[in-house]
């Protein structure tokens, strides 16, 4: 077992980062996100890690030169927020069209207007469907591992995709909690150099990012969407040799007593945490009540989110982002859409809770259901509310 | 390229659609996009070269005789070389099916 010890999330993120060994880091601060690059920073200044650190003009930069260095071979790392990710947003599909495997941590937050600084899913999911693997992560350890796991994992030759960490921000970003470091040693073994399949180099000139005309462009999006798909056994196997490492074994879908659950909650992010607890406390009082905690956003874990919601009434999923106009929540649609196939599935009820970093607690979850249990035996088939709304 | 772009299954791409082959821009033919090729007249022709040096495709080459001549198999037609002729040489007329 490795050293236990006390440091801000964010800290930790950009010691996972020099453990990692990365050859670039190319970034442009911004809020919540700023202490992970301005330590990788100190990090890269002090000689602890021998790797170009580039101090960009813009996101949009940011994620230009990450696919330069990775093109190139470089393990390359980046991270943002909000409206850094709105002008990175152009690159990340970029990124992933040419299956260059960076790593990208985006603490989450709000898209303006009105300006906001504090939590919610907006921003990223405005890049929803950019083609990269996409992790949710619940607190400072996931954030941790994940740097290792999604290098790990996008590096392989049978997935070569760039990786989205999502924290959230402020309420990981900034909290200080227990981290367990694994030795430098393991992580070495676990995470050995990239080794690229295609690289810039003079010795054997390709072209990357070439144009595709009509007759080619829907064989290239075919073979990308593929790919992704497949990368899920690949993720599997890096969790269990990544658990057998550590003792932590992670899933695309985490289960809290939901195997006999009426009702269960669905979450992504920090606030699963919180919602674990309004579950005890519903448990107490003798409530059939659980939780599903979505860990893997893409490849979407449809197969994983059936069996662990199928069996269900019904599903209070919370959503942290806004689809204006749209059909609730971007995670209730899509589970919505998984489980629309099924002859016998669970009502949907959907609440947009704390968003811009409003505070969700345990009693707000508990009225939640409430609300969704009474309606959902009344007969409403369509719950869409934007939670703890003053009217 | 080894086979037409038409032809390509979505198993066969490279990853990430990397292009292996260097230069083979060199035999894509983007000829056939034109509906206007240029033609010279030789006896206007002052050998300037100024046609060679605006083509944005590179297609002019010179010849034995020293006139430049449009490939037809990359001109696209766009006629900055009938407009930059300082003599002018050089005329697009339409391209007439085959």
């Amino acid at each position: 077992m490795g050293k236990r010890v006390g440091m801000e999330v964010s800290i930790a993120a950009a010691e996972a980062v020099k453990q990692a060994n990365v050859d670039v880091i190319s970034a442009y601060p911004i809020t919540p996100q700023t202490h992970i690059v301005e330590h990788l920073s100190e990090i890269v200044a002090n000689g602890e890690l021998d790797a170009e650190f580039f101090c960009v003009e813009s996101e949009h930069s940011a994620m230009s030169i990450c696919i330069g260095s990775e093109a190139t071979g470089a393990r390359s790392f980046t991270c943002t927020s909000a409206q850094g990710l709105a002008l990175m947003a152009e690159m990340t599909y970029i990124a992933s069209g040419l299956r260059l495997p960076i790593l990208m941590i985006v603490a989450n937050r709000t898209l303006s207007a009105p300006l906001s600084i504090w939590n919610d899913h907006s921003d990223t999911m405005m890049i929803r469907d950019c083609g990269w693997i996409q992790f949710f992560v619940e607190n400072g350890q996931e954030v941790y591992d994940h740097v290792f796991i999604s290098y790990r994992v996008g590096e392989d030759r049978s997935v070569l995709f760039p990786t989205i960490i999502n924290m959230d921000g402020f309420i990981l970003s900034h909290v200080i909690e227990p981290i367990e470091l694994i030795d430098q040693e393991k992580v070495d073994k676990f995470l050995p150099p990239y080794q690229p399949l295609y690289r810039l180099h003079p010795d054997q000139p390709v072209t990357m990012g070439a144009f595709a005309l009509p007759a080619i462009f829907a064989e290239t999006k075919k073979a990308q969407e593929v790919a992704l798909r497949a990368s899920l056994p690949k993720i599997l196997e890096v969790w269990k040799e990544f658990g057998d490492l550590t003792g932590r074994y992670y899933h695309p879908v985490e289960t809290y007593k939901a195997e006999d659950a009426e009702t269960l909650l669905v979450t992504m992010g920090s606030i699963g945490e919180t919602a674990s607890v309004a579950v005890d406390r519903m448990r107490e009082e003798g409530r059939s009540v659980g939780l599903v905690k979505i860990r893997l956003w893409r490849p979407f874990p449809f197969e994983a989110l059936k069996q662990a919601t199928l069996h269900a009434k019904n599903l209070v999923v919370i959503d942290r982002a806004v689809s204006v106009g749209g059909p609730g929540g971007p995670v209730a649609s899509e589970v919505k859409a998984a489980i629309y196939g099924e002859p016998l599935r669970p009502t949907v009820y959907n609440f947009i809770a704390g968003i811009s970093g409003r505070d969700v607690a345990p009693f707000d979850f508990i009225k939640m259901v409430d609300k969704a249990e009474i309606e959902i035996e009344e007969g409403k088939k369509d719950g869409y509310e934007l939670y703890g709304v003053r009217e | 390229m080894t086979k037409p772009e038409s032809e390509w299954t979505w198993k066969e791409l490279p990853v990430g659609n990397v292009i292996l082959e260097p230069g083979n821009a060199s035999s894509y033919r983007t000829g056939d996009w034109k509906s206007f090729k240029p033609v010279l007249n030789k006896e206007l022709c002052i050998h300037c070269g100024l046609c060679y040096i605006f083509c944005p495709d590179m297609a002019y080459n010179l010849d034995e005789e020293g006139y430049f001549i449009a490939d037809l198999f990359y001109c696209k037609g766009c006629g900055i070389c009938a407009t930059e002729c300082p003599t002018r040489a050089i005329t697009m007329v339409v391209e007439e099916e085959k």
